[in-house]
Parts: structure tokens; C-alpha cells; sequence
């Protein structure tokens, strides 16, 4: 691997930024609604196990990630639940749920460790996988991977272009001016936190059958969840900024272990730690450029203005506040 | 559409918010409801709208009984409400707002919407741009695009709730024209307001409701007395004034430019002297509320400098600004000015810690019971100040201010009060310049301003366009200056 290869490089950041990509649009599409679904860590662990456990019982890789989806998908709606119709903190309900699941993973899947099992394998696609280098980076990888890269275009289009997605985004924004208006704030919150959850599921089955394939303690995917909590915010809540993120951790990363063969003397935990400060420091400077006086010294520069524009993101103005009708 | 109300009551636990409520709306008249903060009037819309369920009585909408119970469900009867509050998406667009609820299934419906709105706003002659955000727009402008959006959806009887707090003059001139439009067209408005005035250049029919029952019903030609009185039971005097002595320069402002707001405030130069009270005029976000907050220290300028009794503030924090007696109270009581949760009680104890280890809970309430007696705030020293009404919250956060304050800045000071609270505001704060404080104030009601201010000070797109003497000019100079068109 000591040999600087630019085509595989971008090709593992690709494969590799799965798992992470699919939470952080899973939870975008949550926390646009409103709701926080803080369980993310525990569920995407739950949902690797369930995928392993049924496809090395029934055979079926589909099965796995379907069950996989069901799993993310149950545990938001645990959250929803009792954030929408229980009227609890989506915080505590979140973090317990976390715990509960990861344990409930371990527990559950102990059987399961360190079994040879059943993965995804590749399939190149005909003709586009020809392209050279596009072709390498892009289509010469497993189904997850098309998915993914079709779901930050299906999201964008689906929230941006559609109407249900502007029904999405204005429950996230006023639950109140939704109700006023015959937009029913509990079903659309459920719906979609669900959805979003299912997207969790689907991240944790990528992970054991695809990514890191097998079942153990730990799995390697401990503090995806979390990662992908933070890059929901450095994505300002929009779904191809957010898989922008994605992509960039996953890059460094990867990055990193070229690093520990070009840097033997330093120690590995050093290029192991390394992207987290480093997405803390991007998040820093995109946040520096968004700031007021920074748009004003931009001044009239009309260009200026709108790159700074697309680079902003506030949260959903309703994330996290349990609605309740007067 | 002609809409009955029989006999509604709306009780929440002992409070009887409207205890027997019966009017009749017209088709294609403006009814008028009037009446002081905690009359009931904003209740009884909200069950009219289906916002809340009533706890008895009949709603007959064209001679028929109907039962509903969501605003959904009164929108297909075609009756429609615009909330006090905006109930909108202000980070989406214009046009969003505006589909928003409108459209189904999964197949992009804009540019139907867009011909839509835009066949809309020209019928009313209204400026609103289908790609702007909705939080760059000024309440007037949000108001309307809510109408328009009701409209849309094919209501036949339309409520406003108070639609002429926090607008400029033009705005409401532009609104009222709509709504008598509207009425001409065979629709039914229902006007809900606690200005006599808009309910005397507006409404065909006016009921009054008093501590949730009708105190009367009147048509036009109005006795303003009589209304009064239906509305506040005794009248309630103007405030009386004496005159006051300037004294030294307190706050002076060079060439000061600052961000914020709709406009930010782009080079401003002014003075203001002891004992002066001094108006803010000019459309939602023209530059006032910048320059309120940047004399209070809540902001600091871009450029520019700023003096306060003659010093420079350039590096001062805000705890400086406290010290030298410069007071700063926001428009949203709530949000910025208290704080939600804590009781009176808690708020005093807050603003009067001395050293020591523990909270002297019996000074604090004891300064609590004085002061809501001296300011006749409606509640106890265990009430949470959310609880409270606006007015009683405004009454809280003067009570709440030192004696010795050099300079009170004040945005919107009497926003939704009535007219007996706003009078003792203006009572008060008159105290205020007596003791050679000044006071700064903004407000979105030129009339109000020409009653009690000494000077008014006109912003418009960012900068001051007109700066002068209450004698020395009119509602007419004020009202061309307001919108960008003083000589």
C-alpha cells in the first residue's frame, strides 16, 4: 500500500463512506422533521447484527439488509413514539435507547461471533465500469455503494422538489403553522423518522455484511452513530452537503492509513484520531465564513454572497421540541 | 357566507375565556371585534378557525349546524384565519409558504402555484416576490402572503386577528384596501382588534367583548365613547405631559454603520440629551432595531463611533454599558426581555444578588410584593412570568429596571397592549424623562409616536432620513418619510 495510487484511493473513500453516508442521511431526513433520533450509535450495532444473524440463517444477503432496515427502523420509532404521542424528552429517550440497543446487539448476537458469513460481493457495472477512472471510482463496487449514491440524489430531490418534501421540511420548521394548515405534524414526524431510522438499519447491515463483514465484539462500527450525528450538523441539514461530509471523512480515514506507511515512526493511533479534530477544525471555518461580518466584508459582491449562502445551514427551527396541540 | 355564533363557551379549568358568546356575520360585510387583551376575542377566533375545540355551544354556517374541529375542516367549510402570530416557515421561500398545505402527492406542482400567487398579488397590488425568503419579509409583507395563501384554498369568510399590530401606515392602508375588496366580492371579514380606529375606517358592524361575554353590538355611524365604554366599562384617560429641561448630551452616534436586520444601519449620526423622549419611526426592519440594539451594546457597530456621556464605548462590553445606566428592552418580552420558567419572585432575587453563598429569598420577595403592587402587575411573586399577560409582562420588566437609568432604549414598547396599559407605559416612562433619563423608543404607530414623543427620528432603508422636532412636522412629512420619499 506504500504506493500513492489516486484511482484506488478515491475508490476506497467511495466504498468506505457507506455505512457512514447512509446514517447521516437517514438522520437528516429524521432531524428535518424535527425529531432528534439520538439512538443512532446502539441502532446502527442492533441492525449489523439482525443483518448478519438472518443472512447467515436464511442465505438471503436481501433478508439481511431488509431485517436490517426493519431493526432502525423499529428503534425510531421507539423515539417518535414517545416524543410525539408520550410527550418525553427525544434526548433521554435517545441516549437510553443507545445503550440499550448496543448491549441488546452484543448480547443477542454472541452466538453469532466470529462466524464466517455471508457477503456482499461485487458487481462492476456493464459498460460504465469501462470508463476509465470514473469507472473505477464509481461503478466497479457492490449494490450498497450504487445505493448510496443514488440516495443523496433521491433525497435532495424528494425534500427539495416534491411536494411531500416540503411537507417534510415545514413540519420540522413550524409543527403549529402545519396543523393551522391541515398538516397533521404526528403522522408526518412518524413517517418519516421512521423512514430515516430504516436508513440507520441499512447503514449497520452495510457495515456486517459489506464493509466489515462478520459479526464480533466489538464489530468496528462503534461510534459511527456518533460521527454521523455530528456530520448531520456540519451537512446543515441538507443531504448532499451532508454527504459531502461524508465523503471527506471517509477520505480521511483513508488518508490516514497511507500515512501510517509513509510515517512508520509515528504512532498508528496518531493518523487513527486524526479525522475527528479534523472535521472539528472544517466545521470551524465553514462556521467563521458563515458568520454576519464575514457575509458583510463580502460586501456587494453578489457571488460572494451566494457561495457564502449555500455553505450556510440552520437547524429545522422545531428540531427537537416535542409539538403539542394548544 | 353568513356565519352564526350560538352561545359558545370556552372554559379552561376555573377560567371562562368566553362564557356565552352569540354574534351573527353578514355575508359580504367587515364585522369588527373589539375589545381589551383577555376579552376573549382571540379564543373565540381560534374555535371559529378550529385552531381549538370549544367546550359548548353552536357554530351555524350558512343556516347550517356545523361541527368541526380542525382547521382542516373549517377550511373546506371556507373559513380561514391569520394568527396573530405568523403561523408560517420563515427560512423557506415565499412560494413554499405559500404551496405549503396546498399540495399533494409527489409531482412538483411550482409553476401552477407560481401563476397561482402571482394572479393573486397583482389582484390586490401587493409587492411580494415568489423566490424571496419569508424571514427577509417585514410582517406587513408576511400578512400578506397569508391572506393571499387562504384565499387560494377558496375561503369565503375570512378572521384576522389583530392584523394591524407591528405594520407600517402604508401596509395597513394596502390591507385594508384588500379587505374591503374582499367584502365587495361577497366574502365575509372578520376584523379582530383592540384599536377603536381600525374598527371606525373599517368595519360595517362592530361587537364589543368584555371578560369573555358581548357588552354590545353597534353599526355604523360609531360613538367612540360608547364603544369605549363597552370595552374598558370606565374610560381610560390620554396621558398627560409636562414639559421637560434637555440636559447634556447622553448618547451620540458618528458615521456609525452596523449588520443585522433587514437592512443592517448604514451611516448614522445623531445625539440624544438628557431628558429627551424620542421617537423611532419607519417600516419593520429599517434600521431601528439596529440601532437600538447597538446604542444598548447588545451589537457593536462595523464602523463608526458611538459616545455615551461623552466617552467612547469602542471595546466596552455590555456589563459597561449596564453600569453607565443605559437599559435595553426588546420587542419579544418573552424570548429576550424575561426569562420563561422562573417566577417573579426569582427575577428579583436575579437582579438584585449581593455577595454571599445563598439567595435571600425573603428580600427578593419582598421587593417582588412591592413592586407588583407599585406597578400593578396582575399576578403574585409565585407567578411563572409566562403565565402573565403582555401587558403585565411589560409592567414586570419596567419594575424590573434601576431608578437611576440614564438611557432607556425601548423597541416597540406597547406591541399588543391595550390602550389602558399602553397609557400607563407612557405614564411611566414620562416619570422616567422627568428625572432627566432619555428615552429612545420604536414604533410602528406614527400616532402614537406624535402623541408622546419629543422628537422623532424617521429610519428608512438603513439610514435616518428625517430627524425632527414633534411640533415641527406632521403625520403627512412623517408618513412620505417613512417609506423613503422625505425632501
Amino acid at each position: 500500500m506504500s504506493e500513492f495510487n489516486l484511482t484506488i484511493l478515491l475508490a476506497s473513500v467511495v466504498a468506505g463512506a457507506v455505512p457512514i453516508l447512509l446514517a447521516t442521511l437517514g438522520e437528516t431526513i429524521t432531524e428535518k422533521a424535527g425529531i432528534i433520533n439520538l439512538s443512532l450509535d446502539g441502532s446502527i450495532l442492533l441492525s449489523a447484527m439482525t443483518a448478519f444473524v438472518v443472512a447467515y440463517e436464511t442465505g438471503s444477503i436481501l433478508m439481511g439488509f431488509a431485517c436490517a432496515a426493519l431493526a432502525g427502523a423499529l428503534v425510531a420509532a421507539v423515539v417518535a413514539v414517545f416524543s410525539i404521542y408520550l410527550n418525553q424528552s427525544q434526548v433521554a429517550v435517545g441516549f437510553v435507547l443507545t445503550l440499550m440497543t448496543r448491549d441488546l446487539a452484543y448480547f443477542l448476537g454472541n452466538p453469532y461471533s466470529r462466524l464466517q458469513g455471508p457477503s456482499v460481493l461485487q458487481h462492476p457495472i456493464p459498460l460504465l465500469s469501462d470508463i476509465p477512472f470514473i469507472g473505477e471510482v464509481f461503478f466497479n463496487h457492490t449494490f450498497p455503494v450504487y445505493l448510496s449514491l443514488l440516495l443523496i440524489g433521491l433525497c435532495w430531490w424528494y425534500m427539495y422538489r416534491t411536494p411531500q418534501g416540503l411537507n417534510l421540511r415545514a413540519v420540522g420548521e413550524n409543527p403549529r403553522a402545519c396543523f393551522a394548515r391541515g398538516i397533521s405534524p404526528a403522522k408526518i414526524q412518524m413517517f418519516y423518522a421512521v423512514c430515516g431510522g430504516a436508513f440507520v438499519g441499512l447503514a449497520g447491515a452495510t457495515f456486517s455484511l459489506c464493509t466489515k463483514p462478520g459479526w464480533g465484539r466489538p464489530q468496528g462500527a462503534e461510534g459511527t452513530g456518533w460521527i454521523a450525528l455530528a456530520l448531520v450538523i456540519f451537512g446543515g441539514w441538507h443531504p448532499v452537503r451532508a454527504a459531502v461530509g461524508a465523503y471527506l471523512f471517509a477520505f480521511l480515514q483513508v488518508i490516514g492509513i497511507y500515512f501510517q506507511n509513509w510515517f512508520p515512526s509515528v504512532p498508528a493511533q496518531v493518523f487513527q484520531v486524526a479525522p475527528f479534530p479534523l472535521m472539528i477544525f472544517t466545521l470551524l471555518i465553514i462556521n467563521f465564513v458563515q458568520k454576519e461580518s464575514a457575509i458583510d466584508r463580502a460586501g456587494g459582491k453578489a457571488w460572494m454572497k451566494s457561495i457564502l449562502g449555500t455553505l450556510s445551514g440552520a437547524p429545522p427551527t422545531a428540531l427537537g421540541k416535542s409539538y403539542r396541540p394548544d | 357566507m353568513r356565519i352564526d355564533i350560538r352561545d359558545i363557551h370556552k372554559h379552561y379549568g376555573s377560567t371562562r375565556a368566553n362564557n356565552g358568546i352569540t354574534l351573527t356575520v353578514k355575508p359580504g360585510t367587515i364585522h369588527g371585534i373589539l375589545g381589551e387583551n383577555g376579552a376573549g376575542k382571540s379564543t373565540l377566533m381560534k374555535i371559529l378557525s378550529g385552531y381549538i375545540r370549544k367546550t359548548s355551544g353552536k357554530i351555524l354556517v350558512n343556516g347550517s349546524v356545523c361541527d368541526y374541529h380542525t382547521p382542516a375542516q373549517a377550511a373546506k367549510l371556507g373559513i380561514g384565519m391569520l394568527y396573530q402570530e405568523p403561523l408560517d416557515f420563515p427560512p423557506l421561500t415565499v412560494l413554499d409558504n405559500f404551496m405549503a398545505g396546498q399540495t399533494r402527492g409527489i409531482k412538483n406542482q411550482k409553476d401552477f402555484f407560481r401563476k397561482k400567487f402571482e394572479s393573486l398579488v397583482d389582484h390586490f397590488n401587493f409587492t411580494l416576490n415568489a423566490d424571496g425568503a419569508v424571514e427577509k419579509l417585514t410582517i406587513g409583507e408576511r400578512q400578506q402572503l397569508e391572506i393571499l395563501r387562504l384565499l387560494a384554498l377558496g375561503t369565503e369568510g375570512l378572521i384576522l386577528d389583530e392584523p394591524t399590530t407591528g405594520i407600517s401606515r402604508e401596509q395597513k392602508e394596502s390591507l385594508f384596501q384588500a379587505l374591503k375588496k374582499l367584502a365587495s366580492e361577497g366574502k365575509s371579514v372578520l376584523l379582530v382588534s383592540h384599536k377603536l380606529q381600525d374598527a371606525e375606517t373599517l368595519c360595517d358592524t362592530v361587537t364589543v367583548l368584555r371578560e369573555g361575554v358581548v357588552t354590545g353590538s353597534v353599526d355604523q355611524p360609531y360613538d367612540a365613547g360608547a364603544i369605549l365604554e363597552m370595552m374598558f366599562g370606565v374610560l381610560p384617560g390620554t396621558p398627560s405631559r409636562s414639559a421637560v429641561e434637555y440636559g447634556e448630551t447622553v448618547l451620540s452616534m458618528k458615521q456609525v454603520y452596523g449588520s443585522g436586520g433587514r437592512t443592517g444601519l448604514s451611516n448614522c449620526t445623531t445625539s440624544i440629551r438628557q431628558g429627551e423622549m424620542v421617537g423611532l419611526a419607519g417600516l419593520g426592519g429599517s434600521g431601528q432595531e439596529v440601532f437600538l440594539r447597538l446604542a444598548g451594546g447588545i451589537k457593536k457597530p462595523s464602523m463608526g463611533s458611538i459616545e455615551l456621556l461623552g466617552e467612547e464605548v469602542q471595546g466596552k462590553n455590555l456589563h459597561a454599558f449596564k453600569k453607565d445606566g443605559v437599559v435595553f428592552l426588546p420587542a419579544s418580552r418573552l424570548e429576550e426581555g424575561l426569562m420563561p420558567g422562573l417566577n417573579i419572585t426569582e427575577h428579583f432575587a436575579l437582579q438584585d444578588q449581593g455577595d454571599g453563598l445563598f439567595v435571600k429569598w425573603h428580600e427578593a420577595s419582598g421587593t417582588a410584593q412591592a413592586k407588583i403592587k407599585k406597578f400593578r402587575v396582575m399576578g403574585t411573586p409565585e407567578s411563572a412570568v409566562e403565565s402573565l399577560s403582555g401587558g403585565n409582562q411589560q409592567r414586570l420588566l419596567l419594575s424590573l429596571l434601576s431608578k437611576d437609568s440614564k438611557l432607556l432604549l425601548l423597541e416597540q414598547p406597547t406591541r399588543g397592549l391595550d390602550v389602558e396599559s399602553a397609557n400607563w407605559v407612557w405614564w411611566h416612562l414620562h416619570k422616567y424623562c422627568l428625572r432627566k433619563t432619555s428615552v429612545v423608543f420604536s414604533s410602528s404607530d406614527l400616532d402614537e409616536i406624535l402623541m408622546v414623543a419629543d422628537r422623532v427620528i424617521v429610519f428608512f432603508d438603513g439610514r435616518i432620513v428625517k430627524d425632527v422636532k414633534k411640533d415641527e412636522t406632521d403625520i403627512d412629512e412623517l408618513t412620505r418619510a417613512i417609506v423613503g420619499k422625505a425632501q
